[in-house]
């Protein structure tokens, strides 16, 4: 693969370490004493390559976090404390001029409702040339034929370049979209649910040709879905998110056959499997918690399997003290009360 | 039980028109399509985008009129009733949960109007017993406290309660069939498997029978009793659902159940993808619909379309491979 950008981007990443790097991230909607902490204090690191995957229910923060990555929160969202690192520099710190750069270039998006992102009346050439002049000096012919270039990389007849939105399926049109977010040759594409409006078998056509991609541009994924299964084939590692707080992060391997929180087990025993013995399954009771008056204590308290009065210590302390992340086996971490209290 | 189903279907046929008046095709959405659901039986309808499993549904559920054959409840043909009484009573009976809870219920209403107009609307209960009925549905699909429930505005409610008060709002008028759209597909993994829970729980009590439309195989194992596979608007394999699944028959079912994520094996064989969607469908000519993606395509598929064979026992497929037709 050549390259496909001449002008290098504003840093390039050393070797060894981590790419983008969140330390103690609050992002809060709103002012105290009303406001909603969607993401409160998380640290998490995505190195060179790899694809990370965050998995939480509606609502936990997910996309907050996605968000505030790319710089593109709006108000009432703001963040409230912590550090960006992109390369080891905050980019918290940047002006707006050099976030312009930042996004795109250094780190694209491919959002949720991505088949919805293209503009309906502009043809799918016209929205790459778009993209590529308002970040580098490039002429629209040769914008275009890369367009086309990038168009056969998903997999899509270059010709595509001269069809509309419409013209195309909504598989189609995500890998359009995923064909965009490569165009500048990131080193970090955040993907939020991108394939939750797709049947299974686009979906599983999709996750190949982004895993192929990624081994051709060695570019980093943070990817955002509801659905563990899908992460447990597709990532490297895996944060599992829970009321703005991440409570579980694992290898995929490790997350799958010795998840310690009891909210990873119970999103692991969500999803019926196809193979086996067919058990009554519970799913999660309850329901994720209001951020603007979160429980005390362990946040997942309230929906705990593990979590009675009858033991009367541990409850004490599962109902008030929060608790810490853990590193239970190497890179595996945990913040549970019962992990804690069984070492 | 009786042993009339209450809702069959046969050769049901729709077609959409494309294009203009000088350059006519037409879309098969659904061809030759015949099942019955049985009373307390749950039986899945699977495919990707653009089979035709939602077509199915809403023929079902008199959104459409089928282009050919015929729709019996109950034993009576009822796919071009018209009068708005006898269809009034054909919706009393069967009843359909969608996709979106988001866009099936009125922002501007509360819970109780939208659990009470079907009660009123088909005279289920004296007006007096309408309120005491509102909350006993609520209760059955697990809103508790149902005082509170009511009172509320669909955007107070998680995607997993607006659905639960679609399915109140169904069980209202007391039907005996359910045709569910994709009940779980919008909605949180971890709220999945209550909805579920929550149907196969309706079938043991009330006796319903459902049709549940998906194109999730895992979630259609976990609960339903039958699975009908359907590509480019025919139904290509059927048979019980554990039959189904541990031994596909066509090519396109095992397409499907290898593309499912299963953590369980975290190496999956790459499958092969082929393209040649949806478009199978428009004005088809002769032959296997699935041939352009199928890897076990022989001579014969381009030319004989294939029949639905019974190949195992209750068991059918409809390929030329893997169920030959018995030489005659």
């Amino acid at each position: 693969m050549t390259s496909l950008v001449e002008q290098p981007p504003v840093t390039r990443a050393r070797e060894g370490r981590s790419l983008l790097q969140l330390k103690q991230l609050v992002v809060e909607y709103g002012y105290p004493p009303r406001a909603a902490r969607a993401v409160d204090g998380i640290d998490l690191a995505i190195h060179k390559g790899e694809v990370l995957g965050l998995a939480g229910e509606s609502g936990c923060g997910k996309t907050t976090v996605a968000n505030a990555v790319m710089q593109i929160l709006r108000p009432p969202a703001r963040i409230a404390g912590g550090s960006i690192l992109f390369e080891g520099e905050n980019i918290l710190d940047r002006s707006p001029e050099q976030l312009r750069r930042y996004r795109w270039r250094n780190v694209s998006m491919v959002l949720q409702s991505a088949m919805n992102a293209l503009n309906p009346v502009m043809k799918i050439g016209d929205q790459f040339v778009d993209a590529m002049r308002a970040h580098e000096k490039i002429d629209r012919k040769r914008a275009l034929a890369r367009a086309g270039e990038l168009l056969e990389l998903v997999g899509i007849d270059h010709r595509r370049v001269s069809s509309y939105p419409h013209q195309l399926s909504g598989g189609m049109r995500q890998r359009v979209v995923i064909a965009m977010a490569l165009s500048l040759e990131p080193e970090l594409i955040i993907m939020d649910e991108p394939t939750t409006a797709l049947d299974v078998v686009v979906q599983r056509e999709i996750l190949q040709q982004v895993d192929a991609l990624k081994r051709d541009f060695g570019f980093a994924v943070l990817f955002i879905t509801h659905d563990v299964s899908l992460l447990l084939e597709f990532a490297d590692r895996i944060s599992i998110m829970y009321a703005g707080e991440i409570v579980e992060t694992a290898r995929a391997d490790r997350l799958a056959a010795n998840a310690q929180h009891p909210y990873t087990q119970g999103l692991l025993k969500s999803f019926p499997p196809l193979r086996g013995p067919v058990t009554p399954l519970t799913g999660i009771p309850g329901s994720p918690p209001d951020l603007r008056d979160p429980p005390t204590g362990c946040r997942f308290h309230p929906r705990c399997p593990h979590c009675s009065p009858e033991q009367q210590a541990l409850y004490h302390r599962q109902t008030t003290e929060r608790p810490r992340l853990r590193t239970i086996e190497p890179a595996h971490q945990v913040a549970c009360h019962l992990v804690e209290a069984s070492e | 039980m009786s042993t009339v189903a209450p809702l069959e279907v046969r050769s049901l046929t729709k077609r959409f028109p494309l294009g203009n008046a000088v350059r006519r095709s037409h879309v098969h959405a659904v061809d030759d399509v015949s099942f019955e659901l049985r009373p307390g039986t749950i039986t899945a309808l699977v495919g990707e985008s653009g089979s035709g499993k939602s077509t199915v549904a809403r023929l079902l559920a008199h959104l459409y009129e089928p282009t050919a054959g015929t729709v019996l409840f109950e034993g009576h043909d009822v796919s071009h009733v018209r009068r708005r009484r006898d269809v009034l009573r054909y919706r009393s009976q069967v009843q359909m949960i969608f996709q979106d809870p988001f866009g099936s219920l009125n922002p501007v209403k509360t819970v109780r109007h939208h659990v009470e107009r079907p009660l009123r609307i088909h005279r289920v209960v004296p007006s007096n017993q309408v309120e005491q009925r509102v909350y006993e549905l609520l209760r059955t699909v697990g809103l508790v406290p149902p005082e509170d429930v009511a009172a509320k505005f669909p955007h107070e409610l998680s995607g997993g309660q607006r659905q639960r008060v679609a399915i109140a709002r169904a069980l209202a008028v007391e039907p005996k069939v359910v045709l569910a759209d994709e009940p779980i597909s919008m909605l949180d993994v971890s709220i999945r498997i209550g909805i579920l829970n929550l149907m196969a729980r309706l079938k043991e009590e009330r006796d319903i029978a459902f049709l549940y439309v998906t194109h999730d195989l895992a979630s259609a194992r976990y609960v339903a009793d039958d699975i009908f596979v359907m590509y480019a608007g025919q139904i290509v394999e059927h048979g019980p659902i554990e039959d189904v699944l541990s031994n596909p028959l066509h090519p396109y079912t095992r397409l499907l159940l290898a593309a499912v994520p299963d953590p369980a094996v975290k190496e999956t064989p790459r499958i092969a993808l082929t393209r040649g969607q949806s478009s199978a469908a428009v004005d088809p000519a002769a032959g296997c619909r699935f041939r352009e993606r199928c890897p076990l395509a022989v001579d014969i598929c381009s030319s004989v379309t294939p029949e639905l064979v019974e190949a195992q026992p209750h068991h059918s497929a409809r390929c030329h491979v893997t169920a030959p037709a018995p030489a005659t």
